[in-house]
């Protein structure tokens, strides 16, 4: 499996989802070998252990293909996972028994590496001119997706595996090099696309890369049918490749956790966003419906939780609308502070312009905390007992907002209803669909 | 002796608008929605089934009879959006065949409230029937077939009727056969009349239903299932939507067909006939008492009020409605009552329902909204608009304290 990030080292959804995925894949006695590209900076997660490269004293010399990676210790809850890390960029030579067994193999790794480069650079060449129009990535995003491309081949001639498992377009050119490498069959699993990320303006380079990605592969899985209609109309790839595969959400302390009694707290009540500040996470809606709401209602203040590229121009616009003492920053919290944030949060509120699936509603009902999602979002498909809103519609987005706040009863059964529904959201669930698309593809290959 | 006595049920509610926190308009009504769906439904089932049930009193020579409970809240559809059908019915009712039932003006659930309030739709539901149709109703239904012992008492205080309709759960009856007349506790001679569901719903739901073993259900068929309860029992309570014929059961099912062929069928053996409520009540003895301490209804396999007062939202709409009655009748405004009145139906309770609502079924087929929450908030800013009205204030911005207030149960 290729990946991106894994917990404790996240930036959003895709680690909470390969890790919720892994770990259920592990229990169902698949062996799973997780290749992360980044060099993280060290911290303890819960289930895996995870070493720093500081910690790993690295041989310089030797440049078999087993000390390009480092394996990490895990849990025995995730017994099948075997992690890898890409800590060293790609050595220009082999070592003769590389070699012999690359010949074994009847291909060569350096032309396979080199065609990779070709097709990178066919897309991205590295001039000035192309590095203005996405100014998003940084240059060196595009090397380092190279480097783990190459990395992974080679890394890919020492692993046992049936198939290829990659995670959104960083990672498919590992997954086809290594395709192409061993003839494996390759699965895209499609977290987001670019157009979920960029709306209309989407960068060119990416956009091939997926595209590349997608149509290279044997089966695509999407996570919500929303995403699914977009890899058919946007990506021009066939219906009957893409399957779609919901995500599922831990569950954390539910039961110990005793239901919050409405309307015995202050008499303050808050509104949740957390999330990316980001074009595609809608946070300029969120503000607008916010200052709806104050017109009608005082003592509610508008928490929001996240870093990102807008985040200034939020911070701003909060302040010109005059709502500003109204609107709280938190910066990005993790681990216990979403727990805290979740437990004074009155209402959790996503109102995503494109959201491929969102886990974090999940969260939140996980939580006890009742949700408002935007209807352009995957995770809408799955759930009832939460409310659903155009993310432009933002008067509805007030009169919703203020029902929860105005009316317990209404509080009362969304949290009800939707912390049992959320439970029947497994990751077993989305593992076994994973497999089924796993041996749809082998016999394809056979 | 098997007698049918088919009862259908009229009704459409007053469709609430989309109705936000920041509307001040008096207007809580969807006009179009309503006026559309009501104009489908008379071409779709009221305008064909009225014709075929004309066509078939007049063929069998007044030997086949019928009974129609029509709520107020259609009767005030029909006049504006669909009058023809108001003289279809008309012509059913010159007949001598038809028989009109009571009920309460509103559809409303006001029995689990309100006595007075109850009382007074069913009176002004009967002036309404009386108006339209020259009948005085002597036969008493509740919304929703809702019943206990102390329904069949507050009708019985009346003195206007001689029998109540309600359904035959299998768990009042125990052993016991709805195919025969009843009595409630201590109620002198009110006679109880109890829907045989199992014959109804081969009708009403499972008619084109093709996993169905008894799939397709021709006359012949359901006429011979009536034969058998001679002997067994004297009555064959069908009660039954009227929408059933054309709208739940598309014509294509073959509905029309099968109703038109029935009267011929049942009427075939010799001691089959046709009657009304009033003329089951007058023509037999009740032969046991039944007793229902605990509220029944017709709904879901619980055959409780779950589906209306099932979660916390339902209740505490249906709390705050009640709790106005007071201020709604001082404010001596008609516009005001009349509107607060519509929001009783029942419909817009049911709308709430989370019981099945993920499932997908039937509770979500007759409904205009995405979701329960959907319905409640809506249902509860027009409520709150309604509230300022007849406190004689014009709601300003909603004020914190008054919302405050509006949450208290």
């Amino acid at each position: 499996m290729l990946g991106w990030e894994f917990p404790p080292f996240i930036s959003g959804g895709l680690g909470t989802a390969c890790y919720g995925l892994t770990k259920a894949m592990s229990k169902q006695g698949i062996n799973v070998t997780f290749v992360l590209p980044k060099s993280v900076v060290g911290q303890n997660g819960s289930h895996v252990k995870m070493l720093s490269p500081a910690d790993v004293s690295k041989t310089g010399t030797s440049t078999r293909a087993v000390t390009d990676f480092e394996t990490l210790k895990i849990a025995t809850e995730m017994e099948r996972v075997k992690i890898l890390k890409i800590a060293s960029p790609l050595t220009p030579y082999q070592t003769p028994q590389e070699y012999k067994h690359i010949q074994e193999n009847k291909h060569n790794i350096d032309e396979i590496i080199r065609e990779k480069r070709l097709l990178l650079d066919e897309t991205w060449s590295f001039d000035a001119s192309n590095l203005e129009v996405s100014t998003d990535y940084s240059g060196d995003m595009f090397k380092e997706i190279h480097r783990y491309a190459a990395a992974a081949a080679r890394l890919a001639l020492n692993e046992q595996f049936d198939v290829i498992h990659a995670h959104d377009w960083m990672t498919y050119p590992a997954g086809m090099a290594v395709s192409a490498l061993t003839g494996k069959p390759l699965v895209v699993h499609v977290h987001a696309t670019e157009f979920d990320r960029s709306g209309e303006h989407v960068n060119q380079a990416i956009y091939d890369i997926e595209r590349k990605g997608m149509h290279a592969a044997d089966k695509i899985i999407a996570v919500s049918y929303l995403t699914r209609n977009i890899i058919i109309s946007r990506y021009a790839v066939s219906g009957d490749k893409v399957e779609v595969v919901y995500n599922g959400v831990e569950k954390n302390g539910d039961a110990v956790n005793p239901v919050k009694q409405v309307g015995i707290k202050s008499d303050e009540k808050i509104v949740l966003f957390l999330g990316r500040i980001t074009m595609q996470k809608g946070p300029e809606y969120f503000l607008a419906a916010a200052k709806k709401v104050l017109e009608v209602m005082e003592n509610v203040k508008f928490v929001m939780a996240g870093n990102g590229d807008m985040m200034h121009r939020i911070i701003s616009m909060a302040a010109e609308m005059g709502i500003g003492s109204n609107v709280l920053f938190t910066g990005f919290l993790r681990g216990e502070d979403v727990r805290r944030v979740y437990e004074l949060a009155d209402l959790y509120v996503m109102p995503s312009v494109s959201e491929p699936f969102g886990i974090a509603p999940l969260e939140a009902l996980n939580n006890d905390v009742p949700v408002l999602i935007s209807k352009q979002s995957g995770v809408a498909e799955v759930l009832t007992h939460v409310l659903k809103v155009d993310f432009w519609d933002i008067n509805e987005m007030a009169n919703k907002i203020i029902a929860v706040l105005k009316y317990p009863p209404l509080q009362m059964t969304l949290k009800e209803h939707g912390n049992f529904e959320v439970r029947k959201l497994r990751w077993e669930d989305a593992a076994q669909k994973c497999e089924k698309v796993y041996n749809e593809v082998l016999v394809g290959t056979v | 002796m098997a007698s049918i006595c088919f009862y259908f049920q009229v009704h459409q509610p007053f469709r609430l608008r989309h109705y936000t926190v920041f509307d001040q308009t008096h207007d809580y009504f969807d006009e179009f929605k309503n006026s559309s769906i009501c104009r489908k439904v008379a071409r779709k089932c009221y305008l064909p089934t009225n014709r075929l049930l004309l066509d078939l009193i007049k063929k069998h020579d007044g030997k086949f009879k019928i009974s129609f409970s029509i709520t107020g809240v259609l009767l005030e559809q029909l006049e504006k959006y669909a009058p023809e059908v108001l003289s279809t019915f008309d012509a059913l009712a010159q007949t001598g065949c038809v028989e009109f039932i009571g009920e309460t003006y509103y559809h409303s659930l006001s029995f689990l409230y309100s006595k007075n309030e109850f009382k007074e739709q069913i009176l002004k539901h009967s002036q309404m029937i009386e108006k339209y149709f020259g009948q005085i109703p002597q036969v008493f239904r509740n919304t929703e077939l809702i019943y206990n012992n102390e329904l069949a008492k507050t009708i019985s205080e009346m003195g206007r009727f001689k029998g109540v309709i309600t359904e035959g759960a299998d768990h009042i009856l125990g052993h016991r056969s709805p195919n025969f007349l009843y009595q409630p506790p201590g109620c002198g001679d009110l006679k109880l009349l109890l829907k045989n569901y199992s014959l109804s719903d081969d009708i009403a739901f499972r008619f084109s239903n093709k996993a169905w073993n008894e799939y397709p259900l021709m006359a012949e068929k359901f006429a011979n299932w009536v034969n058998k309860v001679n002997g067994t029992g004297y009555v064959v309570n069908l009660f039954m939507d009227y929408e059933t014929f054309g709208e739940h059961q598309w014509e294509e099912t073959g509905i029309f067909d099968f109703m038109r062929q029935l009267p011929e069928e049942v009427l075939k053996h010799p001691d089959n006939n046709f009657m009304t409520p009033t003329q089951v009540a007058e023509t037999y003895e009740a032969s046991d008492v039944v007793d229902v301490p605990h509220v029944i209804s017709w709904a879901d396999t619980e055959r409780d009020l779950s589906a209306w007062l099932g979660n916390a939202m339902q209740s505490n709409a249906l709390h705050d409605l009640y709790k106005l009655e007071k201020n709604i009748k001082e404010s001596r405004d008609v516009d005001i009552l009349n509107d607060w009145r519509k929001m009783q139906t029942s419909d817009h309770f049911y709308y709430m329902c989370t019981k099945y609502f993920a499932d997908g079924d039937v509770h979500k087929y007759f409904n205009p909204y995405d979701s329960p929450y959907d319905s409640y908030i809506n249902f509860m800013n027009a409520l709150g608009n309604l509230k300022h009205r007849c406190k004689g204030e014009v709601p300003k911005k909603t004020v914190h304290s008054q919302i405050e207030t509006a949450l208290k149960v």
